[in-house]
């Protein structure tokens, strides 16, 4: 079994936490697992990507290469579009519908591409594209972004509903597990 | 207990398991979460952020002098800041092991060059250890501090930010703690004199000697005993031999490695956890089992040249990769002829998505005034280098940390005029290094005008404290440097305060004090937006609106253009209300006003 799993955002979105309960449920099946994140400038408003790699053997590079990506977890359109060369024949692709716009395409010097839709549906088998910015709000926070995705994702992925519930419970600060419970329900039944 | 671990959190775990005492560090990505993840320790640990690397290794040899296991940790470009103290302390020795970990930035991801810190350990002759994985970040830790003190020498943990960024499974120990040793006065190995240094330097290449003789006995992840370390039985050999198809064999370290595993999984590989000194003997018997040998190393020839130099034939390096960036599994599959799994899409038209300057941001009300006054800007490292870029465009240089305000000094002295010209840095950019210059301008009689950014963090690196903003390390009050005291001490006669959301008064004092015939510094004080909660309800811009786009000026990313008029984003913006400032004709309305309330 090997997983390569890119999650993709933008600076502030929140991505890093998606990755760390990713890990954590790799350690709990006793995969091996390697995680490679962004810090630092990118951070303030960048693209930002997490690569996770989940092995039953063993993982050496912590980089997932082009074409190597079996899913892609992406927290912004464009930023979906822009990893698109990361994701393998019959990948799968998560996708928040929320637009941020760059400050280039702001400031009008260059153009938002038009055919992100069509470029998402030609390259990924299973594409699931849905305003996960919503259904957090509806489970109580706009922060629960990362695990609405996550919930829409967890069909693709070898962990079982109760270990997606403990990995939470263990992994997010007491008060918000049962808003983040919810948020997961909501990802699954997207 | 197994633990999924950052790198950075691995060697805060070795360090801690080490048993070590004094942490004195200086932010720096991708460093910073070694000594944040150790100032979450309780009190075993003494952590601080010091003003600077230099300050920090001084503090951390100071503190192996008094006997204590010490640790300093730093970025790359910290290394040159700390560099007196570390050239030094590497002939002296240690009394307490002593460690200085920096973290390169191959990629240049989040720095102002991709310089190769190897070069510093070998041109200060200490030992390098350079771990590949965050197992290994835990366990060479360790191995630091027991090598230090078994081999009296300073050692150079050397990391790069896949290493320190890249999470995964560590396995936790027990702390062992180590008895402060006690003080003994050696003025022969301490007083760094010319007589003393002449016997230490030599000594210093006697260690080294010993340590690549010793080399291919060293093992890590047992202690090393302090009588004999070559002893060691359990653990796995720091430097490694994998020997399998002889066709092509492989030097290589850190996270080299994993790539080259991962694309040539049936190489024969040498794999240095000593990058220095180099056990060439040990290189030279594994060329001899392969048939072409190759030295795969992100950054500068390092390895390869040392192993050409001794006579080893090597088929392929340099020539066959960069010394720009990162490399990668696919970046060697492809110098080995080996078809690549590439992805069908191209993307290549993705607009880019620079940082930027956060919605809410202090900083964006000065370089709003800057960008319009088209003031010649003598930048500095810090958020407020990302005013550099589109729209504000309102940074001429950036160079290394605190250099702003020489180069105003020298700018002027070449043009004989401080006319519209100032320097900017932040807070804490000032307190590593600014210092220093300004005393400079005052003693040399500069006319210039120096701008200090106060938003009573360090921001860029992510919220560091520093000497101004109250709190240590460990989040404590503490005293707070006065900067405003402090320029008026060195001997500025203008020293102002001033909100940078007072856009107006602002913009005037910068005139006034730029045409002055005398040196001024303008603090502008307002906390950064990510630490200071701002008032959450967002602005909207009315029917008022003329399109005159003095608000897209600013560069907020909560302001975008929608059919041609510029709107606001409801979820991005803040309701910091700097556009209701900047706004001709009151278009913009602010829901919610008045001063932001603090939230840590
Ligand atoms: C010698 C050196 N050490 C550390 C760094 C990393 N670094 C970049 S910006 C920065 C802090 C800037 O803080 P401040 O001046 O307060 O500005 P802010 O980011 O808060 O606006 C640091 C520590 C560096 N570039 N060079």
């Amino acid at each position: 079994m090997e997983k390569n799993i890119l999650i993709v955002g933008v600076g502030g979105q929140g991505t890093l936490l998606a990755s760390v309960l990713l890990g954590n449920l790799a350690l709990m099946k006793d995969y091996d697992v390697k995680l490679s994140e962004v810090h630092g400038m990118s951070q303030r408003g960048g693209d930002v990507v997490t690569h996770v790699k989940i092995s039953d053997t063993t993982v050496a590079s912590p980089l997932i290469e082009k074409g190597e990506a079996d899913i892609i977890i992406a927290f912004e359109k464009l930023e979906a579009y822009r990893w698109l060369p990361y994701l393998r024949k019959g990948g799968a692709m998560y996708v928040n519908e929320q637009e941020i716009i760059p400050m280039p395409v702001v400031l009008g010097q260059v153009d938002y591409p038009e055919d992100i839709d069509d470029a998402l549906a030609k390259a990924a088998s299973t594409l699931v594209k849905f305003d996960a910015l919503a259904l957090a709000e509806e489970a109580g926070s706009s922060k629960a972004v990362n695990v609405v995705l996550l919930g829409a994702a967890s069909k693709a992925l070898p962990f079982t509903q109760d270990e997606w519930m403990e990995v939470i419970e263990k992994n997010v600060k007491p008060k918000f597990i049962e808003l983040n419970k919810e948020a997961f329900a909501k990802g699954q039944a997207v | 207990m197994k633990r999924i671990m950052l790198g950075n959190e691995a060697f805060a775990r070795g360090a801690w398991e080490a048993g070590v005492k004094v942490v004195s560090s200086y932010p720096g990505t991708p460093s910073t979460e070694v000594t944040e993840t150790l100032a979450k320790c309780g009190d075993e640990v003494h952590v601080e952020w010091a003003p600077n690397e230099k300050v920090g290794v001084e503090v951390a040899v100071g503190a192996s002098i008094g006997g204590a296991r010490a640790l300093s940790c730093m970025k790359h470009v910290g290394l040159n800041v700390a560099a007196d103290p570390f050239f030094t302390a590497a002939y002296n020795g240690v009394t307490g092991g002593l460690v200085v970990l920096v973290a390169d930035d191959n990629g240049c991801h989040s720095s102002q060059n991709e310089q190769d810190s190897r070069y510093h350990g070998r041109g200060a002759g200490v030992p390098i250890l350079e771990p590949a994985d965050p197992t290994e970040c835990k366990d060479y830790m360790k191995l630091a501090f027991d090598m230090s003190e078994k081999y009296d020498t300073v050692v150079l943990m050397r990391s790069n930010t896949r290493i320190s960024h890249s999470r995964g499974i560590v396995e936790e120990d027990e702390r062992v703690e180590h008895d402060v040793i006690p003080y003994e006065k050696n003025f022969r190995k301490y007083v760094a004199m010319p007589a003393m240094a002449r016997v230490n330097h030599v000594k210093q290449e006697q260690r080294l000697a010993q340590i690549v003789e010793d080399a291919h006995n060293i093992a890590v992840g047992v202690p090393l005993g302090s009588d004999d370390i070559t002893a060691a039985v359990e653990g796995y050999p720091l430097n490694k031999e994998e020997l399998n198809d002889p066709e092509i064999g492989i030097v290589t370290s850190g996270i080299c490695y994993q790539y080259v595993k991962e694309a040539l999984p049936n190489a024969s590989v040498f794999k240095l956890g000593l990058v220095n000194p180099l056990p060439l003997q040990d290189i030279a018997a594994f060329a001899k089992k392969v048939n072409k040998l190759y030295v795969i190393e992100e950054g500068n020839p390092f390895l390869e040249e040392q192993i050409r130099a001794a006579g080893i034939p090597v088929h392929g390096g340099k020539e066959l990769f960069t010394i720009q960036g990162e490399y990668s599994a696919n970046m060697i599959r492809k110098a080995f002829g080996i078809e690549l799994p590439e992805g069908e899409t191209d993307s290549t038209d993705a607009p880019g998505r620079p940082p930027l300057l956060c919605a809410g941001c202090p900083h964006k009300g000065l370089f709003y005034v800057l960008s319009k006054l088209k003031t010649t800007v003598m930048g500095d490292i810090g958020c407020y280098t990302l005013a550099a870029l589109a729209p504000t465009n309102a940074i001429d240089t950036t160079m290394c940390m605190g250099a702003s305000i020489g180069m105003e000094h020298g700018f002027e002295k070449a043009t004989g005029s401080s006319k519209n010209l100032v320097a900017v840095l932040g807070d804490s950019t000032f307190i590593h290094s600014g210092i220093t210059g300004l005393v400079n301008m005052v003693y040399n009689e500069a006319k210039g005008t120096v701008i200090i950014l106060d938003n009573r963090i360090t921001g860029m690196t992510g919220h560091q404290q520093n000497p101004a903003s109250g709190k240590n390390a460990k989040g404590e009050p503490a005293p707070a440097l006065d900067i405003y005291t402090l320029c008026r001490a060195i001997g500025v006669r203008n020293v102002f305060e001033i909100d940078p959301f007072d856009v107006k008064e602002l913009e005037q004092l910068i005139k006034e004090e730029t045409e002055r015939d005398e040196l001024s510094v303008i603090i502008t004080k307002r906390p950064c937006a990510m630490i200071v909660k701002q008032p959450g309800v967002p602005n909207v811009i009315t029917d008022k609106c003329k399109n005159c786009r003095q608000c897209m000026k600013v560069g907020c990313p909560a302001i975008a253009m929608k059919d041609g008029r510029p709107y606001i984003i409801r979820e991005s913006c803040v309701g910091c209300g700097l556009c209701t400032r900047v706004c001709p004709f009151d278009a913009i309305e602010s829901t919610a006003r008045g001063a932001g309330k603090e939230d840590k």
